[in-house]
């Protein structure tokens, strides 16, 4: 295309399937222990 | 719902729902301004008429089928279809990670202070190692299937009481293979304390450690003072210089802290990097005003531009090479966790909960010392799950600001304790903090588009 770029392959719709295996690591045990940085967390899968 | 921003000359578009993020040229950018996300028979007419003194018919058309396009294939405008899954069923966890609290007490008396100079206002106490233990048994006991646990070593500043952290892990190490789990630990520290012997079994056991630093020299020494009101820059810096030449790869972070005394607080991480250490985080102070030197709403603007400034350091610092890593412009944009994950948010209550000295257990580090936050105890094994289930109603379609924010799927919703600290009520979002938050996730769609 053109006039756009796609900078990422993100799909939230495709993570819903199959998710929740919860063995990623909690926000707040990070480097902030303040703010809540959820989308930085990396899946374990 | 889609979310358009520019920085300098360039155009971003984040699509909420699909994580899709876009970098666009100015028609394209220019036409989102007239498009809704519904599209009808008479819309490329109508954006025709919109934009025809501008752009030619040609360019308009076929910018308008690109946005036709990227509709189709989920990618713009995509529909929110998360809803049912918020629900306290779905979102109940097993506990898997424990803060714990094993130093009500801290060497330092730092000014800014939420845990009250180390005790949470509850007076001084270190934790016994049978509690601590205790603690490792309820996680293990209560973390279902899953297999990654983790423990924070926090305080208080947790080296006061370093026999206890090293039982604890040895402890730990040993119950892991039995019940087939993998413990993460992490402490954070001031500094103090630390000897050629714990900085060796921290390189060892801590999968993550949190060095706290708020940066230049004055900086660091007008808050973080000793017990007699003496600055310790001198006395940390080093030890954190041995601490990190020696972990090798592992992860850590020099934890800075800024407040209204140094809204330049740029230069300070830049302080930070340049004293050699790459991984750093830097949260605001915001607190009881009280407190002279809190951050408040009338400081925002600053803050933000404060963000812009250190965003363009950044971007021409990766751009020559650097491994700078700015916690708070971290987003996994590529992949980032999974939807369910980000219905949880922090976790606070749910799959994460704080453990004090006595054995309290509270659904957070920043609510320990609040009653209605308190779930049971560890030593005489009560865990209330009313706590827990106020938790599962908190995520991002129980909180209506929430549910039509653009940046729902990266915040998760915020911090629970932050909203219940300034508004008395963990359900509303507090204002100051969500601006912020916006503006690191816009820096880190940026400088991971830019680099």
């Amino acid at each position: 295309m053109k006039h756009v770029k796609t900078i990422n392959k993100s799909d939230l719709k495709k993570s819903a399937v199959g998710g929740g295996c919860g063995e990623c690591q909690a926000s707040c045990q990070t480097a902030s222990k303040v703010d809540n940085t959820v989308s930085n967390q990396k899946c374990e899968r | 719902m889609i979310h358009k921003f520019k920085f300098e000359n360039y155009n971003f578009v984040v699509d909420t729902n699909s994580g899709a993020v876009h970098m666009v040229d100015d028609i394209f950018y220019d036409m989102l301004e007239h498009l809704d996300g519904n599209f009808f028979d008479y819309t490329e007419n109508y954006i025709i008429k919109k934009l025809e003194n501008k752009y030619s018919k040609e360019e308009i058309k076929e910018t308008y089928g690109e946005i036709l396009e990227l509709k189709n294939k989920g990618k713009l405008f995509s529909p929110d279809i998360y809803k049912d899954l918020a629900t306290p069923e779905k979102l109940s966890s097993p506990v898997k990670a424990v803060c714990l609290n094993v130093a009500h007490d801290c060497n330092m008396a730092c000014k800014y202070c939420f845990a009250s100079k180390g005790d949470f206002g509850c007076g001084k106490e270190l934790m016994p190692l049978e509690t601590a233990k205790r603690a490792v048994d309820f996680v293990i006991k209560n973390s279902g299937n899953i297999k990654n646990l983790e423990m924070d070593f926090f305080g208080g500043e947790p080296l006061l009481n370093w026999p206890v952290v090293v039982e604890t892990v040895k402890y730990a190490r040993k119950l892991e293979k039995i019940h087939n789990k993998r413990f993460r630990f992490t402490i954070t520290t001031n500094g103090l304390l630390l000897d050629d012997e714990k900085i060796k079994f921290i390189n060892e056991e801590m999968y993550d450690v949190v060095l706290s630093l708020d940066g230049r020299k004055e900086i660091n020494d007008n808050f973080r003072v000793t017990r007699g009101g003496i600055g310790t820059y001198d006395a940390v810096v080093p030890k954190f210089k041995k601490l990190v030449d020696s972990r090798g790869d592992k992860s850590y972070y020099v934890r800075g802290t800024y407040t209204k005394e140094n809204l330049n607080f740029s230069k300070d991480v830049m302080h930070i990097y340049n004293l050699g250490f790459n991984e750093i985080s830097m949260e605001p102070v915001m607190c009881d005003e009280k407190f002279d030197s809190t951050l408040t709403e009338k400081d925002l603007e600053l803050v933000l531009k404060e963000h812009e400034i250190l965003l363009k350091k950044l971007i021409e610092m990766k751009k020559q090479g650097s491994k700078i890593n700015f916690f708070n412009f971290n987003v996994d944009i590529e992949k980032g966790p999974c939807v369910i994950k980000r219905l949880k948010g922090c976790g606070c209550g749910n799959d994460y909960i704080a453990v004090v000295p006595n054995g309290d257990i509270y659904s957070c580090h920043q609510l320990v010392g609040e009653k209605s936050f308190k779930m049971g105890n560890i030593n005489d094994g009560t865990f209330d799950e009313n706590v827990k289930n106020k938790f599962l109603k908190t995520s991002i379609y129980h909180k209506e600001k929430c549910r039509n924010c653009w940046a729902r799927f990266y915040c998760c919703g915020g911090c629970a304790a932050k909203n219940y600290t300034h508004l008395g009520d963990i359900m509303k979002p507090f204002d100051v903090a969500c601006r912020m938050q916006k503006k690191k996730i816009e820096c880190a769609i940026i400088l991971y588009a830019l680099t």
